[in-house]
């Protein structure tokens, strides 16, 4: 069986016009894994979870189950769904969001019941103006439909769920800057320890921060089983997998596939996916996993799309984006485009965060303009190295910091 | 009117209401006051510190962290050209030079009509549609130069009025009234369930 033919576990609906509707939604299954957990136990719905392997897909790479084994019990607990999507050239959970914004809530209210979350937060980020009509939408028709509030499908749980919208800023991704967002003040990431949110977060009580694209997992997940999920991919990587692939190639866009058996090549190149480059194109560089992750060449277009044996190349698969160079683009100019990206967005409570990123992308912009200067490359090794000690390629993943959070080590190019 | 009234004040009591802490519908009384008046006034701001017990200078500090959030008056539409990196590949700065020309203002800045307020943005997730334009968060991709030009024309003429509301990333999202249930009964459900999980662990 080729990777193409597993089963679309999120984007099963995306061939529909009308897939954000709750017409289509019901009548293609929806609600049927909230009905199914609802019959289980807590404790039986989080053992699923966990069988079915599944790592979050929000970029920090958390085995799901092990997170909601964390939870501090207490007698008020947060769910908190991240759709704060702004990693750059991730598209996937906006996507979600606008596409199947039913089966978010669904998934939501799945993890609600199994986590025993008093309260629910769908943030969604706040440039997503149709998504946010969208989730409210869904919210409104899951009030109607009895699938949230009180005493959800007659089942004697009950939890509420609101919708939060971000107002413009990729910190708030972070899940210790999300919370803080959401108790309304500046999207500052929290001082660690307490690492976290499981034992100390929304107005200190225990929350779980999970993924749009995790959460809309579930009713797939519910309805087949944990071990139906974890037959997909690979031990390293269960499941299947949004990948969002962008920049020059024929076919960019969101492609669902599984996990670990492909690679690179396959996500670029395949007729059905990428389509390849541009007529008289070659491949120069790959960015995987969002611009927080190390660069690849062209020699690494044989690894496979595995959480594992990416990171055990240096770098990471992060938030599931791809983007693609080819040989008509300026590295320089896109490494300096990223740079200037973090130092605008840098929250500014770290120095070496906040000075390096700016020294960071002035050097490339000296550079980029042809006034480089010879010791410039020492200067931008150095400020480097101040954000994360040792920082090398080939590199070693994670890399380590000295903010923080991991918004700092992205920053060198 | 600068002050939240009418309906948009009943708007703002209820979002107060949905959060356990009040200073959480911060941000979403800080969307709804730009929905008004088309930017957060000083007198909004006063008022949302009003209503949620803060002080005007702890709602415009958190307020002007957020760059959806505007303390300065904007045009009536915001258009927003994405450069990151899947745009910047696909020609954005190309693109971002010929608004500047076809609008006659640079990056940031405001036409004389007060209609257009023209802001480079970061990555909007739309990134196979590159390079892609936002306006009032609306979004349309990929965009050339002729593109650019019939939005520009078309939201002159008043044509995509329908699509593209003025103001306000929150201005179709309405939450229904539901069925809320009161906190303390979910803390009852919630300990009694807990307790229910020990039994079940003890057996
Ligand atoms: C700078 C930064 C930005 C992030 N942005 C996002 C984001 O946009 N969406 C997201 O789900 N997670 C993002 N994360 C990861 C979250 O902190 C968190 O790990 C995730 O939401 C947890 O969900 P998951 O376990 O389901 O993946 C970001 C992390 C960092 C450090
Ligand atoms: S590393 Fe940068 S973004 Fe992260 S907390 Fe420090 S200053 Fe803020
Ligand atoms: S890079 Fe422009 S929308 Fe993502």
């Amino acid at each position: 069986m080729s990777f193409l033919d597993a089963p679309r576990v999120v984007t099963s609906r995306f061939e529909y016009e009308d897939s954000h509707t709750l017409s289509r939604f019901v009548s293609t299954g929806g609600y049927d894994g909230l009905r199914q957990a609802l019959t289980m136990t807590p404790e039986e719905v989080a053992a699923q979870v966990d069988a079915s392997g599944i790592i979050g897909r929000g970029g920090a790479g958390f085995p799901t189950g092990r997170k909601w084994s964390m939870l501090r019990p207490a007698p008020v607990r947060y769910l908190v769904i991240n759709g704060d999507e702004s990693e750059p050239a991730t598209f996937k959970d906006h996507a979600l969001i606008t596409r199947d914004p039913n089966q978010l809530v669904e998934g939501a209210l799945i993890a609600a019941y199994a986590v025993q979350a008093t309260q629910v937060f769908l943030y969604v980020r706040g440039e997503f103006a149709l998504g946010l009509e969208r989730v409210q939408a869904a919210l409104n028709d899951a009030y109607r439909q009895g699938a949230v509030g009180r005493d959800i499908f007659g089942s004697g749980f009950s939890v509420d769920a609101i919708v939060h919208p971000g107002a413009g800023a990729y910190i708030c991704g972070d899940e210790t800057a999300l919370l803080e967002s959401l108790e309304g003040k500046r999207g500052f990431p929290r001082v660690k320890p307490p690492y976290y949110p499981a034992v100390t977060g929304l107005y200190g009580e225990p929350t779980i921060v999970n993924n749009v694209e995790t959460v809309s997992s579930l009713p797939w997940i519910i309805n087949n089983g944990g071990a139906a999920f974890a037959a997909m991919g690979a031990p390293t990587s269960t499941g299947t997998r949004v990948f969002a692939l962008a920049g020059d190639v024929m076919r960019p866009g969101n492609y669902e596939i599984e996990l670990s058996k492909p690679t690179f090549r396959d996500l670029i190149f395949a007729p059905e996916l990428g389509g390849g480059l541009r007529p008289g194109r070659s491949l120069k560089a790959i960015v995987p996993g969002g611009t927080s992750a190390f660069w690849i060449g062209p020699d690494r277009l044989d690894l496979h799309l595995d959480q594992k044996a990416v990171a055990d190349a240096g770098t990471m698969l992060g938030s599931g984006s791809v983007v693609v160079m080819d040989d008509t683009q300026c590295m320089v100019r896109a490494a300096w485009r990223i740079s200037r990206f973090y130092h605008r967005e840098s929250c500014g409570q770290c120095t070496p965060c906040r000075e390096g990123s700016g020294w960071v992308e002035n050097i490339l912009r000296r550079i980029e303009a042809g006034s480089g200067h010879e010791d410039d490359l020492d200067v931008l090794l150095d400020v480097c190295d101040n954000i994360s000690p040792e920082v090398s390629w080939p590199s070693k993943w994670p890399p380590q910091q000295t903010t923080i959070c991991p918004l700092g080590p992205s920053i060198p190019p | 009117m600068p002050r939240l009234a009418g309906p948009n004040l009943e708007r703002a009591k209820e979002t107060i209401g949905l959060y356990p802490q009040a200073r959480s519908a911060l941000v979403p009384l800080c969307h709804l006051a730009q929905e008004q008046d088309g930017w957060l006034t000083p007198e909004a701001i006063e008022h949302i510190a009003e209503l949620l017990g803060l002080t005007p200078v702890e709602v415009l500090g958190t307020a002007s962290f957020y760059d959806m959030l505007h303390t300065d008056p904007v045009g009536r539409n915001l258009v927003g050209i994405c450069t990151n990196i899947a745009c910047l590949l696909a020609g954005a700065y190309e693109l971002m030079e010929h608004a500047e020309e076809t609008l006659g203002i640079s990056a940031g800045g405001t036409t004389t009509d007060g209609q257009f307020t023209l802001e480079e943005l970061e990555c909007a997730a739309f990134c196979d549609k590159a390079p892609c334009v936002l306006v009032n968060y609306r979004f349309f991709g990929p965009v050339d130069n002729a593109g650019f030009d019939q939005i520009v024309d078309d939201v002159r003429a008043g044509r995509l009025a329908e699509d593209i509301p003025s103001h306000g990333t929150l201005s179709r999202v309405r939450r229904e009234g539901g069925l809320q249930v009161p906190a303390d009964e979910v803390a009852t459900q919630r300990a009694a369930a807990d307790a229910a999980k020990r039994e079940r662990g003890a057996r």
